[in-house]
């Protein structure tokens, strides 16, 4: 079967498939991907920023019990396979979309399953901040939400950016793996032709635009990451 | 004002309760340039931390300008936050902004138009003597520059008071001692009142007037810096103000007591003490130590000397150099650390 894969006629059949069917699969991949980081994000940032400033010692203590709900409700979502999250979330998705098949329903479960991961993601760049930093700012009268937008956030910038290619990669990686579901995009190519037509050399190449796409979005998530940081100027 | 009063505070940690402050007392005037001294763990941060209710006193109050902070709500809190100024010993500037930016980063906390706030921290870089560091960040700066930015993002709120807390500790002396002139400089210049927590002596000899030694979370002596260098009280005191006299006890030979001398401003003359004593008492001493300075012509230090063991030559020295002005002297006996 592998011997085949690489036969001329295969190869044809590759670039033919690669001409007519990639580019709205790629356009697909980028457009999920993006969309469901974006919601992620929405969602995930303020929760991370809860997370942090919400402690017993944090700048705006919750009650304990509230901190405690958040903290099982993201470790719950987290720990669930993500093809049966998808399974899990088709009621929300169908209210939402109108349908649970297609590249835009596949948007609803990854942002379901991303921002909890995102806040977790947040939660760490915030704490990476000195806490004297903080306390100086507190010394200077000001407020919580003050702290939260003038200095926890901008003083993370370079981490959060960091955070955030790692958070869009993952989130590319799901993206491929609601093909099995419906999804569409480079991932629905790979299972469709790798899987169930025994096509390898199409799924290769969808396989290689994946890896690309990762690779580009960390190299450029670290070098906007490393220029974003001051304390790097000399 | 501030006053300080029976201020305690204790932490719970996993050995047990902590106190880290007991029955602290205090009255600091306006204009005053107040250091706060003791060992590591003597509980000055904490103290300092409790002017500004960063740190919440288990019992007792501060009351500034008439305000009882601890009963402030968290809004009135921050106003009055914003007239009382801190610098840090790691300078806690925000790294990702510029040092101009960092100064008007108090004026955008309460609210002052951004091109008000932008003039006032260009005349606050001209003040602490670096204007053209205006678009550089921290990270470029050395430590002094570091705190020089600190005290102008300090003093952008027009605040009363500055409190400094250990602010010169991570500074070379060269540098310890520009910051500290700077410090003088606005004290003289705008009457703000400064609070200087340290653990070094040479800090409070060189800036402070009126100074508390704090002890295992006690005062254990306050007064005029020149009234506690001259007579020290307390053993604490005794320990920061002489503490190379520590091994004394282990190297007393047994035909020679000790004397010391304090000079406090003393004229210094052609004819020096210790010899116009010798040759007016006839009492020769062994000077074993001596750590003293000029400033101007007045004397300023401390001397050991030693001299032979009978009664009557010890008190004859000590009455000598006693009868001399600004100096004080006493035997060193072990037991008197």
């Amino acid at each position: 079967m592998l011997n085949n894969a690489f036969s001329p006629e295969a190869i044809r059949e590759a670039i033919d498939i690669f001409v007519t069917e990639f580019p709205l699969a790629i356009w697909e991949t980028l457009y999920v991907t993006i969309l469901a980081t974006f919601f992620a994000i929405v969602l995930g940032l303020p929760l991370g920023v809860l997370l942090v400033v919400g402690e017993k010692d944090g700048v705006l203590p919750l009650p304990a019990w509230l901190m405690q709900a958040l903290n099982v409700l993201i470790n719950l979502l987290r720990s669930v396979p993500f093809l049966i999250m998808m399974i899990l979330v088709f009621p929300l998705t169908r209210a939402i979309v109108g349908t649970v098949v297609g590249t835009v329903a596949s948007i609803v479960p990854l942002v379901i399953a991303a921002f909890p991961f995102v806040a977790r993601l947040v939660e760490g760049s915030l704490r990476e901040i000195d806490p004297n930093i903080i306390e100086a700012a507190q010394s200077m009268g000001a407020s919580p939400l003050q702290i939260v937008v003038k200095v926890m956030l901008p003083e993370s910038v370079p981490s959060l950016i960091s955070n955030a290619a790692i958070a869009l990669t993952t989130i590319l990686g799901y993206s491929a793996m609601s093909g099995v579901l419906g999804g569409g995009g480079l991932g629905k190519i790979a299972i469709n032709y790798g899987y169930h037509r025994y096509k390898y050399l199409v799924m290769l190449l969808a396989v290689v635009l994946l890896v690309l796409m990762v690779q580009v979005f960390q190299t450029i998530g670290t070098k906007w990451s490393l220029r974003s940081d001051k304390r790097l100027r000399k | 004002m501030i006053e300080i009063r029976n201020l305690s505070k204790s932490f719970s940690t996993a050995d047990g309760v902590v106190d880290a402050l007991r029955d602290v007392s205090l009255t600091i005037r306006d204009g005053d340039i107040y250091g706060i001294i003791g060992m590591s763990g003597a509980g000055k941060s904490t103290l300092v931390r409790c002017i500004n209710m960063l740190e919440r006193p288990t019992d007792g109050s501060v009351v500034i300008n008439n305000q009882d902070v601890g009963k402030l709500s968290p809004s009135e809190l921050r106003k009055v936050r914003r007239s009382v100024s801190m610098i840090f010993q790691g300078f806690n500037l925000l790294m990702q902004r510029t040092c101009l930016k960092n100064i008007c980063f108090p004026m955008e906390l309460a609210g002052v138009k951004k091109a008000d706030a932008v003039k006032r921290a260009k005349e606050l870089l001209e003040i602490v003597g670096l204007p053209n560091k205006a678009n550089a960040y921290p990270a470029q700066l050395s430590g002094g520059q570091k705190q020089r930015i600190a005290i102008a993002r300090a003093l952008a709120s027009n605040p009363k008071v500055l409190l400094c807390d250990e602010a010169t500790s991570a500074l070379d002396p060269q540098t310890t001692h520009s910051i500290l002139e700077l410090i003088r400089e606005i004290n003289e210049k705008t009457g703000i009142t400064v609070v200087i927590i340290t653990h070094q002596m040479s800090v409070v000899e060189e800036i402070c007037n009126r100074v508390a030694i704090l002890d295992d979370g006690r005062v254990a002596e306050e007064g005029e810096v020149s009234a506690i260098f001259s007579h020290p009280k307390s053993s604490a005191a005794r320990k920061l103000v002489f503490p190379d006299s520590e091994p004394v006890g282990q190297a007393v030979s047994p035909d020679e007591r000790r004397i010391r001398v304090v000079f406090n401003g003393a004229v210094a003359t052609n004819a020096p003490l210790i010899t116009r004593m010798a040759i007016d008492t006839q009492i020769v001493a062994n000077i074993l130590s001596a750590s003293t300075k000029c400033i101007g012509n007045k004397m300023y230090g401390n001397m050991l000397l030693g001299v032979s063991p009978d009664d009557a030559t010890v008190q004859a020295a000590v009455d000598y150099l006693r009868g001399a002005e600004d100096v004080w002297a006493e035997e060193v006996t072990q037991d008197a650390e």
